[in-house]
């Protein structure tokens, strides 16, 4: 690689000239930065400035640039120069945005500007341009574990797009649940009637489709390897192993039905109660006429009973979320073929998201009735059941005699080993309790994917045994790199839910295979081509890395050592920062980049009445909702310094007591939520920023440092408003405090 | 029991909802009524219906016909429309609960002496008499409907208005004899007449 | 200009003698300054109200309205059917709409009308004069005639029930509608904005059966008015005008208030700002006098 030569743009578009003296942070980036090109420039995202920086790296043989503009997130497209390496000093959305109006503030406005540039070239300084994972791979096939409703949509898609898929299903023929319906809620308007599902014509396209190859009758034994090159033994019913290779998988393992001889209660176990799966079959006996029982008699009374067993804390507390319209649709199975026959449907709410509201009235229409009411006991009842139930609008007891009745249960995901029993058995067992053992081996054999991770051999669940990582912001992603969940294993939903879904989880799988391919992270950093580097001769084997990544993308070697499988890896930093003696890093972010930059600004003296507070914000939530306050020009205090980090699980404590012996009064970290509802986008790095932190109360009162000089908030992306509030009130807290006793020791 | 309700009985057994569903003037509207419980909260009278609309709805669709007909929620309403104007399924509440006193009254198990049942009864009359209401033989019908002494009674008791209205001429106490009237008065009374044959052989109420 | 014609169905109440007998002269003075031209519908006949159902069946009911929009149709071509009586337009206008709904009904009620000699096609629309003034003649036109702004004059808006439901004036808010205010404020006086009680139900319908549960309501509705610092009530709507006005002596007996607040027509505060006088206003047909409004009518 050609020499380092730097160079620092300063733009003075977007009225930074007006309220900045453009000429002295040119002089700083050149005096201080040691920039070996300084060029200032009025309006440096147009087509002239932006060729002027062609030019640069063109003919001057530039390899490092500085643009001191706007925010890193803002013009991407205009700064996007990927041959060489760039850092962004922040002057709009974080200095002229957000520092008051008004001459009284130049002097505060200016020395923030100046720090952001010493800062931007003292970073590049330190910064690589990313030469992407060598270990390329080149499988962009997928694997599709389950051939229901989901699994087929994915398979399907993913073939239509053009990628070979191999499509395993543990049962003898593709359909799963959908193809032992009747019929379907409908997905097209006018949302009125039961639809076909349309289960067997997509199974007969998958079989036929010359880029799919199913494996019937066959579970998963292996999954190892990472995105990209992910090896996996099939095994067949008849013992007989298949090895594959593919570059990503998608897991639509779908759901079992709640047993209903748990709930003894509403009648399950008795002769005429059945689930909505049991319904479905006595539909298709009847074929469409009246349906009769097991018992043959003809059906005339009919109730459902919602939520069986569901959102309640002794069965399953959560909502499936189909079971109202799929109540509607069997209550029409009655009304269609004979609309003499009674239905009632007794719900406590009625949910019916989407079009489902055109179907209830749809049923309402056929004169299906709706009951608000709980149903206490159903017991047997002459040749037929007796349904007691609190009428809740009427607020009485009130019986239905009824030929059947169909408990809506919920629906059971199928996702296989819960990782947190497994970490449990697994620490038992290697204290050698046999008893641990014999669990280990129990849960082994419920497992699906066969992961040979050493974090467990399937993917963890993130609420009720569903396996995703988090429902809203990042549907599909789990926390095993280049494995998508789609469909009822991920939440509870219907078919029209669970075929989008699969098609989601499909797109997200290609992706994951093409980035791999490539040699770029996939989700959240997509694209990006930086990947940990580890300096193993200075590892003590302390192990903190590889118990801590979020994705499992840690092994160890033979020897103990770190072996970082790349394709895993979502380059979030959460080893370096866990990394004590920090040999952990990426070519454009290190414990050098951040630490170079925090040393690199000017500290007032004490009796300044200038406090200096780091910021450490989280690139993902944080630093976008202090530029969202810029761009509102919410005003804040011109005594902070922010660094964005990829997340604060990569915020190595190094730099919390750099930043204290270099003079700063406090450190804030902004970061997302954590906990149960964490909205982190590396699933546990905020978690683990919080651990970290709340040790480092004793280091600073071994220092004579009050704890509350670092402190750390969460922050999400629609926090423009409060993020403004935090800091001023942090600042007004140091100023209370008073200056740093370790001024000037720096 | 009347002979028209002892008939409704034979003819839907214990299924009220088709009853109304058949029988009530917009009662095929009812099985559309989801349960929200807003023309409850937006009547004027709410606290004084035993049943509100929603429980109502909820009677009919239960099969609780006696308790539906025989109540006298539906006589409380002022018909202010509120209800019809909010519900979100665009039921005509207010039509509904007309229709349910109408059809309870037809088969005369509505409550005896209710007095809204009674007024109506009462201006009905008056109105098909001469084809338009003679309001002082409306008022004095009301007031005596329980009998001389308590009409006495009533009558003094709404004396300071009676003569406020006289002064000011909106209250004439010549309207005893003769008053308003149309001229085919004639007319009006065939055609009601023939309003209720169609009905009869229509079986509509 | 030339005067707009429309087929007036006056109502029982506004006939001589009745209980909104001042509301027909009221409407007089306003309707000639605002070009509007009102012929009574030949021999109308009762609605059959809010009340009618109880005894009255759905058909008859029908039939005695279709009476009145046949007429129309056969004698006044072209014409609206025009009530100020928002019982009178509202059972109007749901026979209208519902016959041309529905066939069979509209079968049924023409073979009843033929006793009556009469027959109905279903063109007639039923409106309420609050409709025509707005709609056809507009605020700016409402305004061009006052000569005596009603000024010093704050005023409630009480709307009520029918002329605001189910149909109400097109545009406006059935929770809130802002007419009324702007009516008053055409003539220059002020309207307590903020009544909370604009559309309360007055009870009326029930003012004879239950007459505590309708005097609640009257309450309700007359002391807010104070609240607001209101001198007078305004309404579109006989029986509110009615009930709100004459039972306030009932509930100062019962319930020992001394509520004295005047309630008038829309058309009485015209007609005055338009320079009539106070029996072109009707404002002898008030039991309540609204003293600050005889005052302007006099000066």
């Amino acid at each position: 690689m050609a020499e380092m030569k730097t160079a620092a743009y300063i733009c003075s578009g977007c009225g930074l000239g007006d309220k900045l003296d453009v000429p002295q942070l040119a002089k700083i980036a050149q005096k201080e930065g040691k920039m070996a090109l300084v060029r200032e420039h009025g309006f440096l995202c147009n087509a002239e400035g932006v060729q002027m920086i062609r030019d640069d790296i063109e003919k001057e043989e530039v390899t490092h640039i500085c643009i001191a503009a706007c925010s890193r997130r803002a013009k991407t497209d205009a700064f996007s120069f990927p041959t060489v390496a760039m850092t962004r000093a922040n002057l709009r959305e974080g200095v002229v945005w957000v520092v008051a109006e008004g001459t009284e503030h130049d002097e505060v406005r200016q020395e923030m500007a100046d720090d952001y540039v010493r800062m931007a070239c003292a970073e590049l300084k330190k910064a690589k341009l990313p030469a992407g994972n060598p270990n390329h791979t080149h499988l962009k096939n997928l694997m599709v574990v389950g051939g229901g409703m989901s699994g087929m949509t994915a398979a399907f898609e993913a073939a239509e797009a053009g990628y070979e898929v191999i499509l395993v299903e543990k049962q003898a023929s593709l359909g799963g649940w959908a193809g032992k319906l009747w019929k379907r809620v409908p997905f097209k308007a006018p949302y009125a009637e039961p639809q076909e599902t349309g289960a067997s014509e997509l199974a007969a396209r998958v079989g036929s489709h010359p880029l799919i190859k199913v494996h019937l009758n066959t579970t998963v034994a292996e999954t190892s390897g990472a995105p990209g090159r992910f090896a996996i033994k099939l095994a067949q019913e008849s013992g007989s192993l298949t090895e594959v290779s593919v570059g990503a998988i998608v897991q639509a393992t779908g759901f079992a039905t709640y047993d209903i001889n748990k709930l003894p209660e509403l009648g399950g176990g008795l002769d005429h109660v059945v689930d909505h799966a049991g319904l479905e079959a006595l539909a298709k006996a009847s074929n469409g006429g009246a349906i009769k029982r097991h018992d043959g008699k003809e059906v005339k009374s009919v109730v459902f009973l919602q939520c069986a067993g569901q959102r309640d804390e002794k069965h399953l507390p959560y909502c499936s979320g189909h079971c109202c319209a799929t109540s509607i649709k069997q209550a029409m199975y009655f009304k269609d073929a004979n609309p003499e026959v009674s239905t009632v449907v007794v719900y406590d709410d009625l949910r019916v998201p989407g079009m489902g509201e055109d179907f209830y009235r749809s049923a309402q229409h056929k004169g299906v009735v709706f009951a608000k009411g709980k149903a206490s006991k159903v017991e047997t009842s002459g040749n037929g059941c007796r349904v007691n139930y609190r009428d809740l609008i009427l607020d009485a007891d009130n019986v239905i005699e009824a030929d059947l009745v169909v408990l809506a249960t919920g629906q059971v995901p199928s996702s296989g080993v819960d990782i947190a029993a497994w970490d449990k058995v697994t620490k038992e067992a290697e204290g050698g309790s046999e008893e641990a053992k014999q669990q280990k081996s129990e849960l082994k054999s419920i497992s699906i994917l066969n992961l040979t991770y050493r974090q467990g051999p399937d993917i963890p669940k993130l609420k009720y045994g569903f396996a995703d990582s988090h429902f809203i912001c990042f549907p599909y992603e789990t926390q095993r790199t280049g494995i998508y969940t789609a469909g009822p294993v991920r939440r509870p939903m219907d078919i029209l839910q669970a075929t989008e879904d699969a098609t989601g989880a499909a797109l997200k799988a290609i992706q994951a295979a093409e980035n791999a391919s490539l040699g770029r992270a996939a989700h959240p950093r997509a694209g990006d081509l930086s990947f940990p580097n580890v300096r193993l001769e200075g590892c003590t084997q302390c192990k903190r890395c590889t118990v801590e990544c979020p994705f499992g993308a840690i092994d160890e070697d033979e020897k103990r050592f770190p072996l970082f499988n790349e394709q895993r890896c979502r380059r979030c930093g959460t080893c370096m920062g866990a990394c004590p003696v920090r040999v952990i890093s990426f070519e454009n972010y290190s414990v050098d980049t951040v630490g170079s930059q925090i040393k690199a600004i000017e500290i007032p003296d004490e009796f300044s009445d200038k406090p200096r507070i780091l910021v450490l914000a989280c690139e993902n939530d944080a630093y976008p909702a202090l530029d969202m306050a810029g761009l509102s020009r919410i005003v804040y205090s011109a005594f902070v310094r922010i660094i964005p980090v990829r997340c604060l699980g990569s915020v190595n404590t190094i730099w919390i007591t750099d930043a204290l012996n270099s003079g700063y009064d406090g450190v804030m970290m902004m970061g997302c939520k954590k906990g149960d509802e964490y909205q982190c986008h590396f699933v546990k790095g905020s978690e683990l920023a919080g651990y970290r932190m709340s040790k480092i109360g004793d280091t600073l009162t071994g220092m004579g440092l009050e704890p509350e000089r670092v402190s750390t908030f969460e922050v999400a992306i629609t926090d423009n408003q409060k993020v403004a509030g935090l800091i001023n009130d942090y600042v007004a807290q140091l100023v209370e405090m008073g200056p740093s006793p370790m001024k000037g020791f720096g | 029991m009347s002979e028209l309700n002892q008939k409704a009985v034979a003819l839907y057994g214990n299924n009220f909802l088709k009853e109304v569903t058949e029988r009530v003037e917009d009662g095929e509207w009812v099985s559309m009524c989801m349960q929200c419980g807003v023309c409850a909260g937006s009547c004027p009278l709410g606290p004084h219906w035993e049943h509100s609309p929603q429980k109502i709805f909820r009677m009919i669709m239960a099969g609780k016909r006696d308790e539906v007909l025989t109540s006298d929620s539906m006589w409380m309403c002022t018909s202010c429309y509120s209800c019809i104007v909010r519900c979100p399924r665009k039921l005509p509440i207010t039509h509904i609960m007309h229709g349910l006193a109408h059809y309870a009254n037809r088969l005369d198990v509505a409550p005896k002496g209710q007095p809204t049942r009674e007024l109506a009864r009462v201006f009905w009359n008056n109105l098909i008499k001469t084809g338009r209401v003679n309001e002082l033989k409306f008022s004095l019908a009301v007031y005596f409907k329980d009998g001389f002494s308590q009409g006495i009674k009533n009558l003094l008791s709404m004396q300071v208005i009676a003569l406020g209205l006289m002064k000011a001429k909106r209250l004439n106490p010549m309207e005893i004899i003769g008053g308003h009237k149309c001229k085919d008065v004639g007319g009006i009374q065939k055609m009601l007449a023939k309003a209720q044959e169609i009905e009869a052989r229509r079986q509509i109420s | 200009m030339a005067k707009k014609n429309y087929a007036f169905y006056p109502g029982c109440s506004s006939q001589k003698g009745a209980s909104a007998s001042n509301f027909v002269p009221s409407i007089e003075v306003m309707c000639d300054k605002l070009d509007i031209q009102l012929n009574e519908i030949p021999d109308w006949n009762c609605c059959s109200a809010s009340i009618g159902y109880g005894e009255g069946s759905q058909l008859s009911r029908l039939v005695l309205n279709a009476r009145n929009l046949a007429l129309v149709e056969q004698n006044m071509p072209g014409q609206d059917l025009v009530s100020g009586c928002p019982a009178c337009w509202l059972a109007t206008r749901e026979t209208a709409e519902k016959l041309n709904e529905v066939d069979s009904l509209m079968a049924d009620t023409n073979e009843a009308l033929k006793e009556a000699g009469l027959s109905f096609k279903g063109t007639v629309k039923a409106r309420h004069l609050v409709e025509v003034l707005i709609e056809d003649v507009g605020y700016d036109a409402m305004k061009a005639p006052v000569v005596k702004p009603l000024e010093g004059l704050k005023i409630a808006g009480y709307v009520g029930c029918q002329t605001n439901r189910p149909f109400g004036i097109a545009g406006e808010s059935f929770e809130n509608p802002q007419y009324l205010d702007k009516m008053i404020e055409t003539v220059g006086a002020e309207a307590a904005t903020g009544y909370e009680q604009k559309i309360t139900c007055c009870g009326g319908a029930l003012a004879f059966s239950e007459p505590e549960k309708s005097q609640k309501q009257i309450k309700d509705i007359v002391e807010s008015a104070y609240d607001h610092g209101a001198d007078m009530i305004v309404t579109p709507c006989q029986l509110c005008q009615a009930n709100v006005e004459i039972y306030q002596s009932e509930i100062n007996k019962k319930k020992g208030t001394n509520l004295t607040m005047p309630v008038v027509y829309y058309s009485q505060l015209m007609t005055v700002a338009y320079g009539g006088n106070a029996k072109q206003a009707g404002l002898d047909g008030n039991v309540l006098r609204p003293q600050k409004l005889l005052d302007i009518a006099s000066k």
